[in-house]
C-alpha cells in the first residue's frame, strides 16, 4: 500500500460508510431472522402483540410441518394411552394427536429431484454446447443471447399456456420428467452463455498442445478443458439449481398431486384451527437455508450469473 | 475411467474405430450443439409459435373437444379496447417505476458506500445479497405474516417509531397501502442486485482518473458528477434493464402477497393473465394477451438497449 493516495477514502468517511452499511444489513436481514425465529415459536407466541423477541424455543413448528394432526375433545384426549415418542408428545402438548405424515417431505423431495435433475441435464448439455460455441464456427452462435433475453421476456404464464397443452398431449403433466425438461429448457440458454464465457477464458493453446500430443478432440475436451472449467461449471450449476429450486409459476400451474415442488406447497400449509405460522416458518426456513448457504459459496461468481455474463468482474 | 467413445473405438473394427475417434471438428460441433438446439426449439420456440396460433382462435383449454373457431384479430381488438386491461397496465407501470426508482437510489448509494472499502465490506456485501437469491413465492408468503393487520411486525414497527396506532391501518387490506406494500417487498428483495452491478461499475473506474482530477483541483462534488456518475451509468442502465424486464412480468411474489387484491389494486398484468388463462380458461384470448405483453416488453427493451448502447459509446 502506498503511504498516501488521493483515491484512498479518509478514515472518517470509511467509518461513516461502514456504520450506514451495517445498519442497512441489519434492517434487511431482520425479516429473515424473523422467519427463522418464528419457526421456533409456539402458535400463540407467533401471533402475540407486541411481537415476542424473547420466547421459549420449541420445535412444535417443525413437528407440525411434517405431520397431520386432529384435535380430539379434551375428555377423549385424557383417555388416550401416554404418548410414544417425542413427536407425539409435542403434538399432545398442543392438545392434538398425530394422524399421519404431512406432504411436506414428499414436496421437498420433489424439489430435490427436479432441482438436481434439471441442473445435471442443463450442465451436461450446456457444457457440450458451450464448448462448441466457444471453439467452433457454429450457426446460431450470435442468436444465443437473443434466445436468453427473449425467453426471459415472456411472462412465465404466457409460456405456461402452450406448455400446459403440450404436456397434456404428451402425458408429461405433473411428472418429474416434464418438470425437469421444462426447467432445463428455461435454464439451458443461461447455462450455455455462462459456460461459454468460462470456456472462452481457457487458452486454446492448452488443447492445441494436447492435440499435437496425439489426443483426439474428445480426449482434449475431457482431459484438458473440463478440469480447467470446473469452477465455472460448479457456479453455473448452482445458478441452475437455485432457479429450479425457487421457481413457482410453472410449478403451481403444471403440477398438482404427484410432482409438486415445495414453493407452491408451503403457502398452503394450514394448521388445526387457523393458519399455523410456526409450521409455515419452519417450512420456509428448511427451504431457504440451502440457498443462503449456496449464496455464500457462490459470492465470487454471483455477479456474472445474475447478469447473464454481461458483467464479469 | 474409460470414456465411452474410447470404449466404442476399442470394440469396433479398425476402420470404423478411426471414424469414431477422428470425427471432424464440424461433426463434433454438431453433436455437441444438437441436443441444446432441440431443447430450445421444443421448450422455447415451438410454444411461442403455438401461442401465436392460439391467439387467433377462441380455443378453451378446459373444453378440448369443443369446436375451435378462427376469430382473426378479434382477441387483440378486445384486449386493446378493454379499459380494465389499461388499468392493469397502469398498475404494472406504477409498480415498475417506483421499484426501479427505489432500487436505483438505494442500490447506488449502498454501492457507493461499500466502495469506501471499509473493513468487513466483503462480509456485509455477501449478507446483503441473500434476499435476492431466495424463492420469491416463499418470501411473498412470509411477508403476508409480517404484514398481518393489527398484530403484524410491520404494523408494530410503524407504531413504535411514528405513534400511528397499529390497528388503524392494514398493509395488504383496503386503504390504498397494498400497491406500496408490494413495492417495499420487491425493493427489499432486489436492491442488492442493483447494488452489485453498481459496485462492479464503481470498481471498473481506474484510480488514475481521480488522481488526474485531483491534480486539476476538481472538487470531490465535481469529480462525483463528471467521473463517477457517467462511468457507472452504463452499468446502472443494465441493472435497470434486467429489473425492468423482471418486474414487468412479476407474478410469483405478488401473487402470494395479494393475489391482485384488495379489489384490483395490485392486479399486475401477469396476475390478470393467469386469471384469464387458468381460472376463466379463455385460452385463445389469453394467448393474444400474452403476445401483446411480450411485444410490449420486447419493444420497450429494444428501444432501451439502443439508448444503452449510445451511452456506452460516449
Amino acid at each position: 500500500m502506498s503511504a498516501y493516495s488521493v483515491t484512498e477514502p479518509s478514515k472518517a468517511s470509511k467509518w461513516g460508510a461502514g456504520i450506514l452499511v451495517t445498519l442497512y444489513t441489519i434492517i434487511t436481514l431482520l425479516p429473515l431472522v424473523w422467519i427463522i425465529s418464528t419457526s421456533f415459536k409456539t402458535g400463540p407466541d407467533s401471533i402475540s402483540y407486541p411481537p415476542k423477541v424473547f420466547f421459549d424455543p420449541t420445535v412444535e413448528g417443525y413437528v407440525n410441518l411434517f405431520t397431520t394432526r386432529t384435535r380430539p375433545a379434551v375428555s377423549e384426549l385424557e383417555t388416550l394411552p401416554p404418548p410414544d415418542g417425542i413427536m407425539e408428545e409435542i403434538a399432545r402438548r398442543q392438545g392434538t394427536i398425530i394422524t399421519g405424515p404431512s406432504r411436506f417431505g414428499e414436496r421437498f423431495l420433489n424439489s430435490v429431484i427436479i432441482g438436481f435433475g434439471s441442473t445435471a441435464l442443463s450442465i451436461i448439455l450446456g457444457t457440450l454446447a458451450a464448448y462448441a460455441f466457444s471453439r467452433f464456427k457454429v450457426p446460431l452462435k450470435d442468436d444465443l443471447l437473443f434466445f436468453i433475453l427473449s425467453t426471459r421476456m415472456m411472462p412465465p404464464i404466457a409460456v405456461a399456456i402452450p406448455i400446459y397443452l403440450m404436456y397434456r398431449e404428451l402425458g408429461l403433466s405433473d411428472t418429474h420428467l416434464g418438470m425437469i425438461l421444462l426447467y432445463t429448457g428455461v435454464n439451458i440458454s443461461l447455462a450455455v452463455w455462462l459456460l461459454k464465457g468460462f470456456i472462452d477464458e481457457i487458452p486454446r493453446e492448452y488443447e492445441e498442445a494436447a492435440l499435437i500430443d496425439g489426443y483426439t478432440r474428445f480426449q482434449a475436451f475431457r482431459k484438458v478443458v473440463l478440469p480447467q472449467a470446473a469452477t465455472g461449471i460448479a457456479s453455473t450449476a448452482i445458478f441452475c439449481l437455485i432457479f429450479a429450486w425457487n421457481e413457482y409459476a410453472f410449478a403451481v400451474l403444471l403440477t398438482s398431486g404427484n410432482a409438486q415442488t415445495a414453493p407452491p406447497f408451503i403457502p398452503t400449509i394450514i394448521g388445526v384451527g387457523g393458519q399455523d405460522w410456526p409450521a409455515v416458518a419452519a417450512g420456509a426456513t428448511l427451504f431457504l437455508l440451502p440457498v443462503m448457504i449456496f449464496t455464500i459459496l457462490l459470492r465470487k461468481h454471483l455477479l456474472r450469473g445474475i447478469t447473464f455474463g454481461a458483467v464479469r468482474k | 475411467m474409460a470414456n465411452p467413445i474410447d470404449l466404442a473405438a476399442q470394440a469396433t473394427p479398425p476402420t470404423l474405430a478411426r471414424k469414431v475417434r477422428g470425427l471432424s471438428d464440424r461433426a463434433i460441433a454438431w453433436i455437441f450443439v444438437a441436443p441444446t438446439i432441440f431443447l430450445l426449439l421444443a421448450i422455447n420456440i415451438f410454444p411461442l409459435i403455438w401461442t401465436i396460433r392460439l391467439s387467433f382462435t377462441n380455443y378453451a383449454a378446459n373444453k378440448p373437444n369443443a369446436e375451435v373457431k378462427w376469430v382473426g384479430l378479434r382477441n387483440y381488438e378486445r384486449i386493446l379496447t378493454d379499459e380494465d386491461i389499461w388499468s392493469n397496465m397502469t398498475t404494472t407501470a406504477h409498480f415498475l417505476i417506483w421499484t426501479l426508482f427505489f432500487q436505483v437510489v438505494i442500490g447506488f448509494t449502498l454501492a457507493w458506500l461499500i466502495n469506501r472499502k471499509f473493513k468487513g465490506n466483503d462480509l456485509l456485501t455477501t449478507l446483503i445479497v441473500v434476499p435476492m437469491m431466495l424463492s420469491p413465492a416463499v418470501v411473498g408468503n412470509f411477508w403476508t405474516f409480517l404484514y398481518q393487520p393489527q398484530i403484524g411486525m410491520v404494523n408494530y414497527i410503524v407504531e413504535f417509531f411514528t405513534g400511528i396506532p397499529a390497528a388503524s391501518f392494514s398493509m395488504l387490506g383496503p386503504g390504498g397501502l397494498a400497491p406500496w406494500s408490494i413495492i417495499i417487498v420487491d425493493t427489499w428483495m432486489w436492491t442488492p442486485f442493483v447494488m452489485l452491478i453498481c459496485l462492479a461499475g464503481l470498481r471498473s473506474i481506474p484510480d488514475y482518473i481521480y488522481e488526474a482530477a485531483e491534480v486539476d483541483r476538481a472538487s470531490k462534488w465535481r469529480q462525483f458528477w463528471t467521473i463517477t456518475v457517467p462511468m457507472v451509468l452504463p452499468f446502472l442502465m443494465l441493472a435497470v434493464l434486467f429489473r425492468g424486464i423482471e418486474n414487468f412480468k412479476m407474478f410469483d411474489m405478488v401473487n402470494l402477497l395479494t393475489g391482485g387484491g384488495p379489489g384490483d389494486e395490485t392486479l399486475l398484468t401477469s396476475i390478470d393473465l393467469k386469471r384469464e388463462a387458468f381460472e376463466k380458461w379463455r385460452t385463445g384470448y389469453s394467448s393474444a394477451y400474452a403476445i401483446i405483453l411480450f411485444v410490449t416488453v420486447f419493444g420497450l427493451a429494444s428501444i432501451y438497449v439502443k439508448a444503452l448502447n449510445k451511452v456506452k459509446e460516449r
